[in-house]
């Protein structure tokens, strides 16, 4: 290949006014071979913004090549410059870009050679600057449907690009069904580009009828597999893990197909089959399909471990989670991951992982004499962690202990300093796992006293001497050896000496006495750190006041340990499994933590649509997964730092944005209104509608539509709706007015009030959060304590980020009733945490229990099962009157919120319920002067009488 | 699946070119890159291949040379994609420039930019097939006054070969190498034996051929029920893309278009424990303070009439060693500071021979304080008409319309892969060894 010219050696000043001259040359040669150092001098990072219009006037060339630098400049400074842009646009350059562009868009995307057309489009899809899109549109259309592939396949991606910039004209002009349309075409280079593009829009918006795989789809998907490039086999393998055979032979079918791709020499499509395979196995079809593809994932893993490092790393940590999910799959094949000399030190500490996998009772003999040969590695950190997987074996095998013990008590002869101290702290493990069973070796570990100087191996061997303080004879002498520095010593090491010497003094009362004594005096009197000086106290009072307590407390039979069999949680592995290959796979972190999810289960928002019995309640359902899925991102990150676990977790929102959003309210008011012209003014309308008729919505609606204000025109004040609700005109549902649960003043200036009310067959907690503090607030995130009835969120607590000072937002929280669960007294109390970037705050509610009636079913509430509670004399029976309540409504009103009327008369009504915890209740309404009285029956009194506060309310 | 952009940036992490695909990222970002692998290096240990910044922005990346080729993303990307992206292109700009370097990226920035704006759009990878890239992208290509057009494969169900290929003779090159991976214990034990094999291809064929290829494999002969001759077991086979893998997995058939030229076919694995080809003894005494020695023994363990060519056994020795002195009646023996070991080269060493090498070396009277650290002794061969597998071509069926004749040639060959035999411990104080 021909050398070019050294374009990077310039470096004189006033070097752009001389390119400037240049660009304007006469001759195309000197033009051109300026363009080249142009982009020479971007390359290496300095400005030649101020030549634009020079540069892009260059455009209009026949020159295969200049073209392509001088789409290269605008690219790069349409981006990296965007005030720059605009700023052209605005000026005289205005002319030149956009006519420019045009040019690019009208004449080259016409020219008779698609590799022009093609990278007409290519490029302008790249420049990302609003004014552009306009010009884009029409080539675009053309490109989609051009003779050429080449073309076809670079405008499918184009449409992606464009749905980025700008959704809705991508949408408007019906872009995405074209798209759609392109899954049929001919070229599997362009099905599988259509493919990617379809796919990234999919999960970009909340309508998830834009890439659904249906019989023929699948037929043409699994047809392209054959055909198209490695890259486009990983799109479609990728696709079809989303998909969801509905029986075993469709399931056999895709495997048969999917299967050879084990065989393929690109890495990442074995893994992207892998992980089609993987998921497949987890659906069970049959015990036949799942032996077959156990049986193939064997040798395809295996191979992998022989590519490059880095993807060996990828691969590692997905094997680390194949395993965990199916044992069985490389039981035969420990040898291939002991490691090589010559690893990478990240793949060595992976496939040590892995090897403490496989570990069991039949190979650990190899393993041992393995982990011991690494031992002897230079790499002290892989040294220390194989001496700690000698332990997790002990711990693991119990069979194999003593093996591994004398493997460890060989380590500690060699006397290289950090191999002692490491075999010190997992010998501590391994004594609390086994313990007594190895009290030979103390004298051996008490040998090495002096050359410990790491606080973690002398807390160990402290802990082992005050443990064994009865069989060790030189026990006060050995601890001696490590109070003459008390003082200097880690803050864990004191606390470790502390305990070890309680525990000598109560084991050997008389020798130690002087000893702890001293030590605790010490340690409570002349001692900086609470903790030392607190844990001294409690042990002297401890030993004053009762020796046979401390006794009792301190030498207490301890809990033994186990070994961490998963790295990570059931669900978060199940979670991984289907991000196999994906970044989440290799950080085994969900993927909602990093930004944007590749796998959305949306069948929950297809649920909703089926249910939703009254078209605005299945509505104000998607508004309100929008309003979540905004804020979501964040949301779930600071769930992390509380530090309870996080609550099941609502399906990974996508990068959402203004554009998913858009496509979250657009899409669902269409489906839901099909006669409707446009979707998204339909839904703002209706919004508005709901917001009157009924306010206990409005928060909600405000939130999530206010985003929406820049592209309709419209804005939505969530905060003008008043916060305290009344029951609506003609509607049996009562919302109960939202009570006070922080008071700023205690909880730096946060305002929080709420109110639980029951919608859509769930129910919710209503919040309006007001900040009446200092400064923003963000990072919020809420938990419930477990409570009688298990009630807890099921998504995570979504609040538009930050709410500035002074400002007030109202938000939904979903709740189920699938929590744990622990009597509370009252039973309907709840105690909730609120945190924000402040702090954690914490306060206690009840709940109305008739929200907490689950909706019995017509089987279950028969007038049979009204009369068999009814005629229990052994329930509990309440009665007492609602003045004022009319007896007309009385029906409906109990209807409305979770009681079946069994039997409905002029003169009574009677009604059957059960709590989510399954205690029933039996209600019977008579008409009585200006009111009704109703008698009740309960097994649970106190749900009896909690019911009663509940109907005092509703049925007035 | 994507890249938001892709840099290659020099040692110091000075960016040298790059690329923005999605705009998402600032370009600003790739900054936080190099303070990220410093800050894992300065504790002591190698940073893995994908890191992360705290603001979200994963970085993927490879070394090459003297270079980092790194990937950035926002999203929860396919991370094996990505990289193996990043390995082809290191590929495909070797074969445009042979050798990819600092120099090279700055000689060539142009192509480097087009090449990079060919194969990938909007972070998804697009052609990577370097031979075809080379048709259509090419720096002569505006010298000649006719513009170049995307080749038809490109986009085809054949992405690797174009049409209209012509040779005078047409002929097929095959090379059968076997790459041996062993790992012995310094007891003598086996603790892990494969085989690597692959199938390199010259294809100098015209038109667009059908070809078959035909091995004594084993799952074949037990599917046909022919069972005579040897025929061997392959655990796991990788093929090309030109490869019908559908077609294999049915009835076992390699049948494919071949690209043009030189390609790797196929590759496989054997898990079959071997008898180590090139045996490998040390006895070593240590006389710590004074000298330390060493007695080398070499056994080739395969047929007489096979010789192992270029043989290279390299016996790690302690750092401070000084003043080498060796003894050996074949091939010759060289001191590698730099690599702290000795090469003891032996240029045909027969099959069923065995040798032997003593080494001197003086030791500082000051001790060293590390403890030692025992790096495996290495082998190096190649064994030529010889495959440890037993594995054989049958059959090349070269199918063409035009229907002419084509002359495959096959060769064989068996190489060490990582072929490593654990070190004993010395012997301290004895005086068995006789002086040289």
């Amino acid at each position: 290949m021909a050398t070019a010219p050294r374009f990077f050696a310039t470096n004189k000043k006033g070097e752009n006014f001389e390119l400037k001259a240049d660009l304007n040359s006469e001759y195309r040669d000197k033009r051109k071979e300026t363009v080249k150092k142009v982009i020479a001098n971007m390359t290496i990072g300095k400005d030649v913004s101020s030549l634009f219009a020079d540069v892009v006037k260059n455009m209009q060339t026949e020159d295969l090549e200049l073209k392509k630098l001088v789409y290269l400049y605008l690219i790069n400074y349409a981006k990296s410059q965007p005030e720059l842009v605009i700023l052209a646009v605005n000026t005289f350059v205005k002319r030149v870009l956009l006519t420019n562009s045009s040019r690019i868009s009208i004449q080259d995307s016409d020219d008779p050679n698609p590799l022009i057309r093609a990278l007409a489009i290519r490029t302008m899809g790249c420049l990302r600057v609003e004014k552009i899109v306009d010009y884009l549109l029409e080539p675009l259309k053309k490109g989609l449907k051009d003779e050429d592939p080449y073309v076809r396949k670079t405008a499918a991606l184009c449409v992606a690009k464009l749905f980025d910039l700008n959704p809705g004209i991508a949408i408007d002009n019906g872009l995405i069904a074209i798209l759609q349309d392109m899954l049929s075409d001919r070229n599997p280079m362009v099905i599988a580009n259509a493919v990617s593009a379809l796919q990234e829009i999919s999960e970009a918006s909340v309508q998830k009828d834009i890439f659904v795989i249906n019989d023929a789809l699948l037929q043409k998907l699994l047809a392209a597999l054959n055909e198209c490039t490695e890259w486009g086999q990983i799109c479609i393998l990728n696709s079809l893990s989303g998909y969801r055979p509905r029986d075993v032979r469709e399931a056999a079918d895709i495997i048969e197909r999917v299967v050879p791709r084990l065989q393929h020499v690109n890495a990442s499509v074995v893994l992207s089959a892998v992980k089609v395979l993987m998921i497949y196995l987890s659906h069970s079809f049959s015990d036949e399909l799942d032996g077959t593809i156990v049986r193939k994932l064997a040798p395809p893993l295996v191979t992998l471990i022989s590519s490059e490092p880095e993807i060996q790393y990828v691969v590692l940590r997905n094997i680390n989670l194949i395993l965990q999910k199916r044992p069985d799959v490389l039981t035969q094949e420990i040898r291939v991951f002991f490691t090589k000399y010559n690893d990478p030190p990240y793949v060595k500490l992976e496939k040590l992982e892995v090897v403490i996998k496989l570990c069991s009772e039949a190979n650990v003999d190899q393993v041992l004499s393995e982990l011991k040969e690494y031992a002897n590695e230079v790499d002290v950190d892989f040294v220390r962690k194989s001496v700690r997987a000698i332990g997790r074996c002990a711990i693991k095998i119990p069979a194999a202990s003593d093996k591994c013990v004398h493997a460890l008590l060989d380590l500690i002869k060699t006397g290289i300093n950090y191999i002692v101290q490491e075999s010190i702290v997992v010998i501590k493990d391994i004594f609390r796992k086994y313990p007594h069973k190895y009290e030979g070796i103390i004298p051996a570990l008490c040998q090495n006293l002096e050359s410990l100087d790491e606080p973690d191996a002398k807390s160990s061997l402290i802990w082992i001497i005050g443990e064994y303080a009865d069989r060790i004879e030189n026990a006060s002498e050995l601890l001696e050896h490590f109070l003459e520095n008390f003082k200097d010593e880690a803050s864990k090491v004191q606390l470790q000496l502390i305990t070890a010497t309680v525990k000598l003094f109560l084991k050997r009362p008389g020798s130690a006495q002087d000893i702890v004594q001293r030590v605790l005096q010490g340690a409570s009197q002349a001692n900086d750190n609470p903790d030392i000086r607190d844990r001294a106290y409690v042990y002297r009072r401890l030993l004053l006041s009762n020796p046979q307590v401390a006794k009792a407390v301190v030498l207490a039979e301890k809990p033994p340990i186990e070994l961490e069999t998963g790295t990570v949680s059931e669900s978060l592995l199940d979670e991984l499994i289907t991000n196999i290959s994906s970044l989440a796979s290799v950080y085994h972190k969900s993927p909602a933590l990093l930004g944007g999810s590749s796998f959305v289960d949306m069948s929950q928002y297809r649920q909703e649509f089926a249910d939703g019995d009254d078209e605005p309640e299945a509505r104000r359902s998607i508004v309100q997964e929008a309003a979540q899925a905004m804020g979501a991102s964040g949301g779930v990150d600071n769930l992390l730092d509380l530090d309870f676990g996080t609550p099941a977790a609502q399906p990974a929102p996508v990068g959402g944005g203004l554009g998913g959003l858009d496509m979250r309210i657009g899409g669902p008011a269409t489906a839901a209104a099909p006669a409707s012209k446009s979707g998204i003014d339909d839904l703002l309308s209706l919004d508005m509608g709901m917001g009157t008729a009924m306010p206990s919505l409005g928060g909600v609606a405000g939130v999530s539509v206010a985003p929406l204000g820049g592209l309709g025109g419209f804005s939505f004040g969530g905060s003008n709706t008043s916060p305290i609700m009344s029951s609506p005109p003609g509607s049996a549902r009562i919302s109960l007015p939202k009570t006070p649960f922080l008071q700023p003043a205690s909880s730096q200036g946060l305002d929080l009030s709420g109110t639980f009310a029951r919608r859509g067959g769930s129910i919710m907690l209503d919040l309006t959060i007001a900040n009446r503090g200092t400064g923003p607030m963000s990072g919020f995130a809420i938990q419930f304590n477990v409570n009688t009835f298990g009630i807890s969120p099921t998504a995570p607590l979504t609040v538009p980020e930050p709410v500035a000072v002074g400002a007030s937002v109202n938000v939904s929280v979903p709740l189920g009733t699938s929590g744990g669960v622990q009597k509370m007294d009252p039973a309907n109390t709840i105690q909730i945490a609120v945190k924000n970037n402040f702090g954690v705050y914490y306060f206690q509610t009840q709940i109305p229990v008739h929200l907490v009636l689950v909706d019995a079913s017509a089987a279950d509430a028969t007038a049979a099962s009204f009369g068999g509670l009814w005629g229990d004399f052994t329930a509990a029976s309440a009665s007492f009157a609602v003045l004022g309540a009319p007896f007309g409504d009385a029906a409906n009103k109990l209807r409305a919120n979770g009681l079946h009327v069994v039997q409905q008369s002029p003169s009574s009504v009677q009604a059957f319920g059960k709590t989510s915890n399954g205690v029933p209740v039996a209600i019977e309404v008579t008409p009585s002067g200006g009111g009704v009285n109703v008698s009740g029956r309960s097994r649970s009194p106190e749900i009896l009488s909690l019911l009663q506060t509940s109907l005092e309310v509703l049925l007035r | 699946m994507v890249a938001s952009a892709v840099f290659i940036l020099d040692l110091k992490g000075k960016v040298l070119i790059s690329r923005n695909y999605r705009g998402d990222i600032p370009m600003s970002a790739i900054d936080k890159f190099m303070p990220l692998v410093l800050e894992v290096e300065e504790e002591q240990q190698t940073p893995s291949p994908i890191i992360s910044s705290d603001d979200g922005i994963n970085f993927l990346y490879i070394r090459h040379n003297n270079l980092f080729l790194v990937a950035m993303t926002k999203k929860n990307s396919n991370a094996a994609t990505i990289l193996l992206f990043l390995h082809k292109l290191c590929e495909v700009f070797a074969e445009y420039f042979k050798e990819l370097e600092e120099e090279s990226i700055r000689d060539n920035f142009v192509i480097i930019y087009e090449l990079l704006d060919e194969m990938m759009d909007f972070g998804y990878p697009q052609t990577t097939e370097s031979k075809i890239l080379q048709e259509y992208i090419t720096q002569e290509s505006y010298k000649l006054e006719k513009q170049a057009r995307p080749p038809m494969a490109v986009t085809n169900a054949v992405s690797w070969r174009s049409e209209g290929i012509k040779y005078r003779k047409n002929e097929v090159f095959l090379d059968v190498i076997e790459s041996v991976n062993l790992l012995v214990n310094a007891n003598g034990n086996v603790v892990r034996s494969e085989i690597l094999g692959a199938i390199k291809m010259k294809c100098y064929l015209s038109g667009m051929p059908d070809v078959r290829l035909g091995l004594n494999d084993k799952v074949m002969f037990e599917n046909t029920g022919r069972a005579k001759g040897k025929a061997i077991e392959m655990e796991d086979v990788k093929f090309h893309q030109c490869v019908r893998l559908a077609r294999f997995e049915n009835d076992r058939t390699i049948s494919f278009i071949p690209p043009d030229g030189e390609f790797e076919l196929m590759s496989y694995r054997l898990n079959t424990e071997v008898k180590p080809l090139i045996w490998t003894e040390a006895v070593i005494e240590s006389h710590p303070g004074s000298r330390i020695e060493y007695l080398i023994k070499a056994k080739a363990q395969f047929k007489r009439r096979s010789t192992a060519n270029n043989v290279e056994i390299v016996v790690p020795v302690p750092e401070d060693a000084d003043s080498p002195k060796f003894d050996t009646k074949i091939g010759y023996c060289q001191y590698a500071p730099e690599k702290n070991s000795f090469v003891w080269k032996i240029k045909q060493f027969p099959g069923g021979r065995e040798f032997t090498l003593r080494a001197h070396f003086g030791l500082p009277s000051v001790k060293n304080e590390d403890p030692d650290k025992r790096p495996p002794i290495s082998v190096k061969f190649e064994i030529p008409y010889f495959t440890i597998s037993g594995i054989q071509v049958r059959y090349l069926k070269v199918v063409d319309k035009s229907g002419y004749q084509a002359f495959p040639w096959v060769r064989y060959i068996t190489q060490n892969g990582d072929y490593f035999l654990r070190m004993p411990e010395p012997l301290r104080g004895s005086n068995k060894l006789p002086e040289i």
